[in-house]
């Protein structure tokens, strides 16, 4: 063997696998996004014409597909900034110097990250259950009235929402703790001498220290909650009146209940064109907030 | 605020939290042996009157459980095991071994990581379809095969190595194989670990792509056959409770085993992002 060609021998399966399983359906999703694939044209190809821009029209006069983007949004908007909230609230208690037990405590509170998605959201449907559900009992015994949770379209969005932070918190809990503890201690200190305060500290020191790692959690968690599709497919469908459709089971239905493909595919273009955006968006604001 | 009013504030509170969020798992084990109808009472019995494993028998005798959890232990292992070879040589190939357009490849490499795996989904299951891969192992096992994110995760740790080892052992005439069988694996161990409790984890869990290429029950993974359970078992709260216990305990106790493993992958994989 020749030297040059020992590290392709390497690489070389990975990238294969990468290219033809990865790279080639997504140029060929966007190639399929501006035909007409459907039932006819899986049965036999001849019946595939090219629709140009057709199918992105399409979608974008449809108005289910708003419907998805609006709900997605809603969890996108109040999902993320509460499932972070929770996350540093949790960072902060397990690295409290006070705190004990704290590797359990730590396990503990990210159980929910490793579970499957589908199992456990079996579970928070039951919690749910109007008539049953052990979280309309604990209502009731707080002298508060039972909520349709997964009946009520003005509530089956919080619903899924809690249940996304539960399960889901604990990941940037990890990645918080470990900002936190870089932090060096002296500073702390030097401000404790200085008498500022606890609340003092935590928003001059603990803030600002952590404002990188923030960022990285805040558009990981924005990348994978606008993929929404998991939770609704098993609590709710889709429904009260759509109101728990995501862009991503409007394209599962779209794709592979009515198989149109090409439809499909354009719904998928968009949401990532979507996610693109506010990610950089995040990126480009956070970068402008630290030269301000 | 008192040190020691504190100290106690922290630790309920750490407590409650660690309260609310087990809940729903130690509530997912009890309802799961519980009698057949008992958990749709108001209020919601905690502990069953009389513990049952009817809903386990159900699971496996006529729900064919069992099926689904054979499909994804022989997917999630296969697919870690493949995936292992695959990720393992290229990462560390990109850490160490000179060729030509390395740095160019891997930048190409990392800007794929912010396509959603949903965009791929489409043309995807037609590729599979084309290769008769639909309602097999094959289906679910190809695509998994090497990641770009355990591409990553074995380069970020295997830039480590020293550079010398690897010449001397070049010098003494070795083969990059042998070299990399022989030397490199073995201090590669920690992250093997790590990328293998991953991508098990990862498999295992996985939802959407095994739903779109298994349709078959025959070849349904357990989150799968469990989703399909729920729709046609919409009433039988036990039954389902006891689905979740089966198809969660595995992770949970592998996670459970190998937690430091799993975190430091989730840590050196977020360095970057």
């Amino acid at each position: 063997m020749k030297p040059w060609a020992a590290p392709w021998t390497f690489v070389g399966p990975a990238l294969f696998v990468v290219g033809a399983f990865f790279a080639l359906p997504v140029f060929a999703a966007l190639l399929l996004s501006l035909t007409d694939f459907d039932l006819y044209a899986l049965a036999n190809l001849k019946n595939l014409r090219f629709v140009g821009l057709g199918n992105y029209i399409d979608v974008l006069r449809t108005p289910l597909f708003w419907k998805s983007l609006a709900n997605t949004l809603y969890f996108v908007v109040v999902g993320v900034p509460l499932s972070i909230a929770a996350s540093l609230g949790a960072a902060l208690l397990l690295n409290s110097p006070l705190a004990r037990f704290r590797g359990f405590f730590r396990t503990a509170l990210f159980a929910p990250v490793v579970t499957t998605v589908v199992a456990v959201a079996l579970i928070w449907r039951y919690l749910f259950h109007t008539r049953y559900g052990l979280i309309n009992y604990a209502l009731q015994h707080m002298g508060l009235a039972p909520i349709d949770w997964l009946g009520d379209p003005h509530w089956s969005m919080p619903a899924i929402i809690l249940f996304a932070v539960w399960k889901n918190f604990g990941y940037n809990m990890i990645i918080l703790l470990a900002g936190l503890q870089g932090i060096p201690a002296d500073l702390y200190e030097a401000a404790r001498i200085d008498g500022a305060t606890r609340w003092q500290q935590f928003r001059h020191i603990t803030l600002p220290s952590l404002k990188s790692v923030m960022l990285l959690v805040a558009i990981i968690t924005v990348a994978g909650y606008f993929q929404l599709f998991a939770e609704p497919y098993v609590m709710t469908r889709g429904d009260p009146l759509q109101s728990t459709v995501s862009v991503l089971y409007y394209m599962y239905e779209e794709g592979f209940k009515w198989w149109s493909l090409g439809r499909a595919s354009a719904i998928a273009f968009l949401l990532f064109a979507l996610t693109l955006l506010v990610t950089r968006a995040l990126l480009h604001f956070s970068r402008r907030g630290e030269q301000a | 605020m008192s040190a020691r009013s504190a100290s106690v504030l922290v630790n309920v509170t750490l407590m409650v939290a660690a309260i609310v969020v087990l809940f729903p798992l130690l509530w997912m084990l009890s309802v799961s042996f519980m009698q057949p109808g008992e958990a749709s009472a108001f209020p919601p019995p905690f502990l069953p009157a009389h513990a049952t494993l009817a809903n386990y028998h159900e699971l496996f005798e006529r729900a064919g459980m069992g099926r689904y959890l054979l499909n994804s232990l022989l997917i999630a292992s296969a697919i870690t095991l493949l995936s292992l070879a695959f990720n393992l040589s290229a990462g560390y190939a990109f850490a160490k071994l000179a060729f030509r357009g390395r740095e160019r490849l891997f930048q190409i490499l990392l800007g794929a990581l912010v396509i959603p795996a949903q965009v791929a989904m489409i043309p995807l299951f037609l590729l599979m379809k084309w290769l008769h891969l639909v309602n097999s192992y094959g289906g679910v096992i190809v695509p998994g095969l090497a990641t770009v994110f355990g591409i990553f995760l074995v380069r970020q740790y295997a830039r480590s190595l020293p550079d010398e080892m690897l010449e001397a052992a070049r010098l003494d005439g070795a083969g990059e194989w042998r070299i990399f069988l022989g030397i490199v694996l073995p201090l590669l161990k920690p992250i093997v670990v790590t990328l293998a409790i991953f991508t098990f984890l990862a498999s295992w869990n996985d939802f959407m792509w095994p739903l779109i290429v298994l349709s078959d029950q025959h070849w349904q993974t357990a989150p799968v056959g469990i989703a399909g359970l729920a729709r046609e078992h919409q009433q039988d709260n036990e039954l389902m409770m006891a689905g979740s216990v089966v198809t969660v305990l595995p992770v949970l106790l592998l996670f459970l085993g190998l937690q430091r493993y799993y975190i430091q992958g989730l840590l050196l994989g977020s360095v970057k992002g």
